[in-house]
């Protein structure tokens, strides 16, 4: 490992041109587990890395580690280019307008909270509402009630049905409501419904409503173009999308960002500092108050080039078909219960096997090497809409194959076996 | 801890039939009326939620014990085993079960020294075929959260416990 340049970094090769062979360029994989091989189907609550991501981080930290924004020297401005490259990158990916426009975070946690608070808190009165729908991750109904209930507004749940759709009619019908930010998911991360985005956001800008959409589990799965989708705030997460924990993504048009405070304070997003007050840098780095994660958001960057390079709409097909066989096999196994049923959908499939409790299918399932997603999902509202504790889940990335639905479905029929 | 277990003894021992008997058709299943000592255990990111009641009669001795709510085989197994344990022993005889059950159950997860006289005074009996989940560190919590409940309950701590 010589690398000893940003250039290099960056234009590193990535090691897949097509998705079917990409399975090889993740390390993770290829190891055993209970003695069996690993099947990975939990990309959902964090994705393997490539090894041109793992190469990526290992690199910055051996050769170009200083901290960003700062200093003369060598390192300081290696380190610069690097960060500022993965955000350049960033910004292509998903078509940003500006560089300006993209704000790193820790993670969509961070990015929506930033937004409930510098962009809602200031706003919001008594009688004024947040809309959200009932099929959201925590992470997109938790930061809404923290604003609502420091400034006493309303926060409004639109309905689902039966299979794990929102009901459009009465999400438009509650934006009369006084609504002042719509927050929706991109896609469930609990039922894989891929939600109607472009035309809900129509709908809100009709009514001079600005939107957040949660791209947790869109980003890793399907292109995404936030000038397309014409959305106001667009989060979404490292770690889902083949990068380290601790990156994530805020995506916010520029003449809202302009007008938002400051979230946190710190170094980095100064422009000034006296005592008796201090202004603040421009965009994007008054959202980014302190050292950032500098080596993960190389790593993001790696990943972002990584992906592109096989191509997003491959891999959006590659997991259609894929999560339409995985659907036909799971339907056929005996006294299963399918959870998350919509006609449109990415990735995910939650499930029931007869009576046996979800973890001791994880539990079993992990016994032969297999990894699902056990409880509720970070989406207990979810689970109380379909009257259950938790669901397993098994969910698909762009390196996993039909041998991996084989062997969960065999692996199904076994805890079958011990629980007959 | 071994990076790897292999062959499927170790699913058999987890799952043994005594388990999948008391995770099927649990004892004691149900709310007690005139419960003495009640506790919650509570598993937020499992799910799994048990509500455990004790009648303790004067003399000290739980005359009676039901337990209702949901979780995983094991957890439920194991409030269900506590159950037909406990009733009709004095309530310091079973905070030793308690102890020797949290001792016995956790220590594959921990460095924590045994005490040998615990161990030694206290005849497990059926309650080993809980032993299985040494194997499966992720699952000793389920095990063991009935136990914790009965703890809190018998001890007065008003407080659902939790176990993760």
């Amino acid at each position: 490992m010589t690398t000893s340049s940003t250039d290099r970094l960056s234009d590193r090769p990535p090691h897949a041109d097509a998705v079917e062979n990409c399975r090889e360029d993740f390390p993770a994989l290829a190891q055993n587990i209970s003695g069996h091989p690993l099947v990975y189907l939990d990309s959902a609550a964090s994705a393997h890395q490539p090894e041109c991501v793992i190469d990526a981080v290992a690199a910055y930290q051996r050769h170009s580690h200083a901290n960003v924004h700062r200093g003369v020297h060598t390192l300081s401005h290696r380190a610069t280019e690097a960060y500022e490259g993965s955000r350049d990158a960033i910004a292509g990916f998903i078509n940003a307008n500006s560089r300006t426009e993209v704000v790193l975070t820790s993670g969509t946690t961070g990015a929506i909270n930033l937004v409930a608070q510098s962009y809602c808190r200031p706003r919001l009165q008594t009688g004024d509402a947040i809309l959200i729908t009932h099929l959201e991750h925590h992470s997109n109904i938790v930061p809404w009630q923290l604003v609502c209930r420091q400034t006493g507004a309303e926060l409004l749940v639109a309905p689902i049905d039966e299979s794990g759709e929102v009901n459009t009619e009465e999400l438009i019908g509650l934006l009369d409501r006084n609504v002042l930010m719509l927050a929706i998911a991109h896609v469930s991360n609990a039922l894989g419904t891929i939600l109607p985005v472009a035309d809900l956001i129509g709908a809100a800008h009709e009514r001079g409503i600005p939107v957040l959409v949660d791209g947790a589990q869109a980003v890793p799965h399907l292109p995404v173009d936030v000038q397309a989708l014409d959305c106001d705030f667009f989060a979404f997460s490292g770690h889902k999308m083949f990068g380290p924990t601790g990156t994530g993504v805020l995506y916010g048009r520029e003449s809202l960002l302009e007008e938002m405070p400051p979230y946190q304070g710190g170094g980095d997003m100064i422009l000034e500092v006296r005592m008796d007050g201090s202004t603040w840098n421009d965009l994007p780095y008054k959202f980014e108050a302190g050292t950032p994660n500098i080596s993960g958001v190389v790593g993001l960057g790696a990943a972002v080039t990584y992906l592109q390079a096989i191509g997003m709409e491959r891999v959006a097909r590659h997991e259609h078909e894929l999560l339409g066989y995985l659907t036909e096999r799971l339907a056929a196994v005996e006294g299963i219960r399918l959870i998350g049923t919509a006609r449109n959908k990415a990735s995910v499939q939650s499930f029931l096997l007869d009576e046996i409790h979800p973890h001791d299918l994880g539990t079993i399932l992990d016994h032969q090497g297999i990894a699902i997603r056990t409880g509720h999902h970070c989406a207990m509202p979810v689970m109380d809409f379909f009257g259950v504790p938790g669901t397993a889940r098994a969910s698909l990335a762009l390196y996993n194959n039909r041998d991996d639905v084989d062997r969960l479905v065999a692996g199904l029929q076994k805890a079958r076996e011990i629980f007959a | 801890m071994s990076a790897e277990i292999t062959g499927s003894d170790e699913l058999g021992e987890l799952y043994r039939e005594l388990i999948l008997d008391h995770a099927k058709n649990p004892r004691h299943f149900g709310k007690l009326d005139d419960a003495t000592h009640v506790a919650e255990g509570v598993n937020p990111l499992c799910g799994d939620k048990l509500k455990l009641y004790f009648s303790v009669d004067h003399a000290s001795r739980i005359a009676d014990a039901r337990f209702e709510g949901s979780g995983c085989a094991i957890s439920v197994a194991s409030a269900s085993l506590l159950t037909d344990t406990v009733i009709g022993l004095d309530t310091e005889r079973a905070l030793k079960y308690f102890a020797t059950m949290v001792e016995r159950l956790a220590r594959a997860n921990s460095h924590r020294q045994g005490s040998p006289d615990l161990l030694d005074e206290i005849d497990l009996g059926k309650l080993r075929a809980l032993e299985g989940v040494k194997e499966f560190p992720s699952r000793v919590k389920c095990a063991t959260l009935a136990w914790h409940a009965l703890n809190s309950a018998l001890q007065g701590k008003p407080q659902p416990v939790s176990t993760e």
